[in-house]
């Protein structure tokens, strides 16, 4: 069989893509994963309080929810945890993924499979965990903005870093140890080493993981549940009070909102790791 | 790769903040809540660590039983659901062109971004019963003249299952995907040649082979699905609470915070049982099959 031949045949055989049934499944799949969103965003432009027939194009709910100011507190309050959960994932994800490139220590599986324990177990179990643990330290209730948000963005760091730890982790494994040692030879000292050469490589992998931490904390719902209060609600939490009470165009458009910036994180994200993908395939 | 010894301020300065924060956050929490497991409550708000097996004991009354027995129904139902949808989906992706591959891949995975509140809510806004689905059945009903009454789609263990599904088949996919991707085809070719069918070389080549990663895939729906809490609690109806609904309960209404914490460890134990089932099957696997190795 030449190599035209036995191409022909894998083909026949092995893509199942151009077969009718896996069509058919795709595009069963796709619209059930899509279309409840796309009604969901197309009907928050929609002039009828109903929300089940088309009325007519319309802002009015947009305005509403910007003139709504718990919500706007609550977009605040979201965005600054987001903000500072960021900050302290990156500072923690690194060095977890710095220590477990670079160093051998005992008990080091062990290690590697509690850092990922955060991930695994049931979030309710994190939050009421936490909730209880808040309570009997005795953690101050009444501290001023941004101060107050401590206990959810603490909550969130625990959460947000393993995943940054990995993403890196990931990346260093791909870093080629001569570089490093052409740096040393070169004369370079381990602080020019982190910032010349360790950096820029692990750069992608950086903003990458940034983009992770700050939609995971700007998307949990269930363990700041657990911790939020009056004055310190987030978006998830104040969109889920405004859906125990109805389905609204105005929870629609509270929705779409927090679904655009979440979406265009991402595809910034997916995008970068698209070029580092095509990167490792050329080198 | 240096050793800890060489290097102790290095070393130090990279384990110390991680460590100290899951320390303070996680394991002490945990410890917390497992040493109220064990204690009793006294009064309306004092708890005394006493040692003793009640609240255990309360979580096997039939009451919580079947709450526990319907979650694992729940959660694995869901899981056979997202392998049947999700393995066609997965080896249909593998096998396309490669320029299809990313943008499918991408279609797969977005969803997994979304905001899981957004997305319940907006299963909510289709399927309720004045909702888009029973609108559009209503339509194709007075098309053809019959009668037509919405609905109750949502509200029951059905709706639920189809939140988790929703939810949590992204999660099925991608180890599926990652899966066939990593397999040598030419098996395949060889039983084609010998003049097999198509099921039967997925039954009997392309399932075996993917058995990591089918148990790695079910795994990752099974253990989230079995904690879920918003699913529940926004789309099942007051008989199909899953466990962390009723945990949520005494947490923040019914105030029995020694019993909550006693369910919430039996959470914790059945998901590092279905991680241990998974270690072992995997180790048996490997060592059964170093040993058929001439």
């Amino acid at each position: 069989m030449n190599q035209q031949q036995r191409k022909n045949c894998q083909n026949r055989i092995f893509n199942y893509f151009h077969q009718w049934w896996f069509r058919v499944i795709l595009c069963c799949t796709i619209v059930f994963l899509y279309a409840p969103i796309i009604v969901l965003v197309i009907f928050s432009f929609n002039d009828s309080r109903r929300n089940v027939t088309w009325h007519g194009f319309t802002f009015k709910y947009y305005e509403k929810a910007i003139h709504n100011n718990n919500l706007i507190e609550a977009f605040l309050n979201s965005l600054s945890i987001a903000f500072f959960n960021t900050v302290f994932s990156l500072i923690l994800g690194t060095l977890t993924a710095l220590l477990l490139w670079r160093f051998r220590f005992s008990y080091k599986s062990v290690y590697e499979g509690i850092i990922l324990v955060p991930i695994i177990i049931p979030e309710i179990c994190i939050g009421i965990a936490l909730l209880v643990f808040f309570n009997l330290c005795g953690w101050p209730n009444d501290l001023p903005w941004p101060l107050n948000l401590s206990k959810i963005t603490c909550a969130h760091i625990l959460f947000s870093f393993p995943f940054v730890a990995v993403i890196i982790r990931a990346r260093l494994a791909k870093f080629n140890l001569d570089q490093e040692e052409a740096a040393l030879d070169l004369g370079a000292n381990h602080k020019q080493i982190f910032k010349n050469v360790l950096f820029p490589h692990l750069k992608p992998a950086l903003i990458v993981s940034s983009l992770l931490a700050f939609t995971l904390s700007l998307d949990d719902f269930v363990i700041t549940f657990f911790m939020s209060g009056p004055e310190t609600t987030t978006v998830p939490i104040k969109i889920y009070s405004m859906v125990r009470f109805s389905v609204t165009p105005e929870v629609n458009a509270a929705s779409t909102i927090l679904l655009l910036i979440t979406i265009v994180l991402a595809a910034i994200a997916i995008w970068i790791q698209r070029g580092w993908a095509k990167e490792v395939e050329k080198s | 790769m240096k050793s800890a010894r060489n290097h102790k301020l290095a070393f130090w300065l990279t384990f110390c903040p991680p460590t100290l924060w899951m320390l303070i956050f996680l394991l002490v929490p945990i410890l917390i809540i497992g040493i109220f497991s064990f204690s009793a409550k006294q009064g309306l708000v004092d708890i005394s660590a006493s040692w003793v097996l009640d609240n255990h004991i309360r979580a096997f009354d039939p009451v919580y039983l079947s709450v526990f027995f319907k979650s694992i129904g729940i959660a694995a139902l869901t899981t056979l659901i997202c392998f049947l949808i999700g393995f066609p989906v997965a080896i249909g992706i593998a096998s396309a062109p490669k320029s299809w591959k990313p943008v499918l891949l991408m279609i797969v995975v977005l969803p997994f971004w979304v905001n899981l509140l957004i997305r319940t809510y907006a299963l909510i806004a289709v399927f309720r019963t004045r909702g888009f689905f029973n609108f559009s059945l209503e339509w194709v009903a007075n098309l053809f003249g019959i009668p037509f009454e919405p609905l109750t789609l949502l509200y029951n263990d059905a709706a639920v299952i189809l939140g988790l599904v929703y939810i949590h088949l992204p999660f099925m996919i991608l180890p599926l995907y990652a899966g066939f991707e990593g397999f040598n085809k030419s098996l395949l070719e060889a039983a084609s040649d010998l003049g097999a069918q198509q099921f039967k070389i997925i039954t009997a080549i392309v399932l075996p082979i993917m058995a990591p990663s089918i148990i790695s895939g079910c795994i990752l729906v099974f253990i989230p699905a079995l904690g879920s809490f918003l699913t529940p609690e926004l789309l099942g109806g007051p008989s199909s609470q899953m466990i962390a609904n009723v945990i949520e309960r005494q947490f923040l209404a019914a105030n029995d915070w020694p019993f909550g914490s006693a369910l919430s460890m039996m959470l914790i134990y059945l998901t590092f049982g279905a991680l241990a089932l998974r270690y072992f099957w995997l180790r048996r696997r490997n060592f059964s099959s170093t040993e058929n190795k001439p």
